[in-house]
């Protein structure tokens, strides 16, 4: 008597139409733009509110001159499962100086004032977003400016539901995609994929050790390609130009998120956008054969 | 296995009725309609239903973890069907644990109240001193099929880690167990004790530097090493098939119960009491019962300095659904979502989240769960030492309390079962401060 397995019964019963609308998103059109320019992305992560709410807003302003081509924005949580000490600090920097759910999408309604054209991808987990309402979030969300989400604890199984809501108000539902994950798995995370796809390079907590990029790595990236027309960004472990010009050279995108954040609560708003040039220019030498 | 494991997970983890559509017996369960929307369908106003508040459990955890915590399902609906794995198990659970347990009257505490028949089962009379060794036996033995070296806990009183820590040794395999800094201050003889068996301690420092940071860390090893190593979760909280399996290797406590209070009295008791930090106990002993609609099951929740103080560790009394460690249950957190600090006078209880079957059970009614202060729990603590001559840890205090309190009010007719769950020996050092301040001091 005991239950069907969750992961042999669940593309059966959770997967939505595979129906992007978001052809002509914010996400696409950079993603188009960059594909012209023969150059991957640069994609930053900074945890909202982190280290206070207006140091956080200034640094949201200033990093697409800097060279982020997307903006990934942390919702921090009190326990963050999937994530190293550095954002670990960052979300409790950012909590203690009063960061909310609620603020975190007003930093971005503020950015979108400005910028119209740079994505927010907002990260974080589900504990949150369903207290402060799934359905009031999304929309808020949309409403915002927000162009997708990054749902660390939300797997495919439990998560068509929301992905068809977030479809619906044009937010992207972007996908991760781990080392661990059997090709069996892919078409389902896929389907409720939009956006980009997010590969973690390796089994691991957020910037917990330096990348070392494999051919394994290179390998499983042509297979993700074969299967989805979405663009793939790598991320966990890029700390350097040298890292992020090797994955720029196989990748669409390139996620840098801890080593910022130390930078940041290390040396202040400046120093981390001088980091934030020192991998764009990395990234744009790349496919030059520059390195 | 027994045939009464009734209350399972859906194919997604969550707990439902077994009968679709169905609801567990219970003198409190009415609501049938009510009770299956909550539980079967999507939440009310929401048009296509949504799965996140469909029901108790899940598995809410990173892609990476995703396939290998499936692989571990497989694994173990394998091992319960193998009868070689449940003689082996079995086995153990005899000539290494001790079992089964003594049901014991406890004649004194009886007069004491002098209303309802008291009986303990105890728990604390398992190799290690709790019954944490019934999951950490069942789960090590699991792993070890499955191939894996390396044993990964984490550990608030130190009980569960002990209990990880022996196994591993007896199994001959590796083990890390993480605890919170603070707990490692006040749990210090099971600290020594599990480098003794021969253990790496990981102190953890981020957020609270309690239990439910050390589960963080030790998913976070996990992540981290998922070719080698099993985490071994120590109450039935977790991604699913956590939750049912830790139950599953708990139900030993019900099932012996039932049969021994069968052969010896001819009958099943009125009332099942135990504390629940995470519940692991609690399920243990409730589940050979859940079918019986007249056993009365109730569960004991930490009140710490009082529910109304904000310092305690009831998150079904004090707490909201939510979303955390995998699962979704009740849990202390708040208005952002963010979790709250639980307290409690005892380590093992002090966790701001619940199992999700009790979470399932308390709004379905089958079962009600009291909570018990920090005063309280010690106040028991020193009338079992002096009228049993037994020393409870400060975690089934607070179920001894409660015991107490019912008996009190019942006819010497109605039958009390309260779930001993570990010995207090641990604990010496609170308890002492506490009950004789002076000897503290000396
Ligand atoms: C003796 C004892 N009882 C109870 C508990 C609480 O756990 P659970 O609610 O899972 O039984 C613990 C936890 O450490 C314990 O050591």
């Amino acid at each position: 008597m005991s239950a069907p397995s969750l992961t042999t019964e669940m593309s059966k019963t959770d997967t939505p139409n595979p129906v992007s609308p978001n052809a002509d998103s914010r996400l696409a059109r950079r993603f188009a733009a960059l594909k012209a320019a023969d150059r991957a992305a640069l994609v930053t992560y900074v945890m909202a509110g982190d280290p206070d709410p207006s140091a956080s807003r200034d640094l949201l302003a200033r990093l697409p001159a800097a060279g982020a081509d997307i903006i990934e924005l942390g919702m921090l949580f009190s326990d963050p499962m999937a994530d190293g000490v550095a954002i670990q600090r960052a979300g409790q920097r950012a909590l203690a100086n009063g960061q909310t759910l609620a603020l975190t999408l007003e930093m971005v309604r503020d950015f979108r004032q400005r910028d119209d054209d740079t994505p927010i991808v907002l990260m974080g987990y589900l504990n949150p977003l369903q207290r402060f309402g799934e359905d009031r979030f999304l929309q808020a969300a949309a409403e915002a400016g927000v162009d997708g989400l990054i749902l660390v604890d939300l797997p495919p199984e439990h998560g068509a539901a929301m992905t068809a809501r977030a479809r619906d108000l044009g937010l992207a539902r972007i996908p991760l995609v781990a080392p661990t994950t059997p090709p069996g798995r892919l078409p389902a995370l896929l389907a409720q994929g939009d956006g980009f796809v997010y590969r973690i390079a390796f089994n691991g907590v957020t910037g917990s050790r330096r990348l070392d990029i494999a051919a394994e790595l290179d390998s499983a990236l042509d297979a993700l390609k074969r299967q989805s027309p979405l663009p793939v960004a790598v991320g966990f472990g890029v700390r350097d130009g040298g890292t992020a010009a090797a994955i720029a050279r196989i990748a669409d995108a390139v996620v840098v998120g801890s080593a910022l954040v130390e930078r940041l609560a290390a040396a202040g708003v400046d120093a981390a956008l001088e980091l934030t040039r020192e991998l764009a220019e990395s990234i744009q030498g790349a496919r030059r054969g520059e390195s | 296995m027994n045939s009464t494991l009734k209350t399972l997970p859906d194919h997604n983890g969550f707990f439902v009725p077994a009968v679709p559509g169905g609801h567990p017996s219970g003198r409190r369960c009415r609501d049938v309609k009510n009770f299956s929307r909550k539980f079967l369908g999507g939440s009310p106003g929401d048009g296509h239903g949504t799965q996140l508040n469909r029901g108790y459990g899940g598995r809410y955890v990173a892609e990476t973890l995703m396939p290998l915590i499936g692989e571990i399902e497989a694994a173990y609906d394998d091992a319960r069907a193998d009868p070689a794995f449940q003689a082996r198990l079995h086995e153990l659970q005899r000539d290494y644990v001790g079992r089964a347990t003594p049901l014991y009257f406890a004649e004194r505490l009886t007069e004491h109240f002098g209303g309802a028949q008291i009986y303990l089962k105890r728990e604390d009379l398992n190799h290690t001193g709790a019954h944490k060794i019934n999951n950490a036996l069942g789960q090590a033995l699991l792993a070890q099929r499955m191939g894996r070296q390396r044993l990964i806990a984490e550990t608030g009183a130190g009980m569960h880690g002990v209990a990880v820590a022996t196994v591993a040794a007896r199994l001959g395999l590796g083990c890390v167990v993480y605890m919170g800094a603070t707990d490692i201050e006040r749990q210090q003889p099971n600290v020594q004790r599990m480098r003794l068996l021969g253990a790496e301690i990981v102190p953890v420092h981020s957020g609270t530097a309690t239990l439910k940071d050390a589960m963080n860390e030790a998913l976070r090893d996990w992540v981290a090493n998922v070719d080698d190593t099993f985490y071994i979760i120590g109450t039935v909280a977790g991604p699913a098939p956590y939750p049912r399996m830790v139950r599953d290797f708990q139900a030993v406590i019900g099932v012996e119960t039932r049969e021994q209070l069968l052969a010896t009295q001819g009958r099943l008791p009125d009332t099942l009491v135990a504390c629940v930090g995470g519940g692991s106990n609690a399920m243990g002993l409730f589940h050979a019962f859940l079918d019986d609609a007249a056993v009365t099951l109730v569960g004991v929740e930490a009140a710490g300095e009082g529910l109304e103080s904000g310092r305690h560790a009831a998150s079904l009394n004090g707490g909201e659904p939510g979303i955390l460690h995998g699962n979704r249950t009740y849990l202390l957190q708040d208005g952002d979502g963010q979790i709250r600090d639980a307290h409690s006078i005892s380590a093992g209880l002090d966790y701001p989240g619940v199992g999700p079957e009790h979470a399932y059970l308390h709004d379905s009614g089958r079962a009600s769960y009291v909570a018990v202060t920090d005063d309280e729990a010690l106040e028991a603590v020193g009338l079992c030492c002096r009228l049993e001559g037994i020393l409870p840890a400060l975690e089934s205090a607070h179920a001894l309390y409660h015991a107490g309190q019912l008996a009190a009010a019942q006819g010497p007719d109605q039958v009390i079962v309260v779930c001993l769950s570990g010995r207090g020996d641990k604990d010496m050092d609170t308890i002492t401060r506490h009950l004789m301040p002076e000897e503290a001091q000396a």
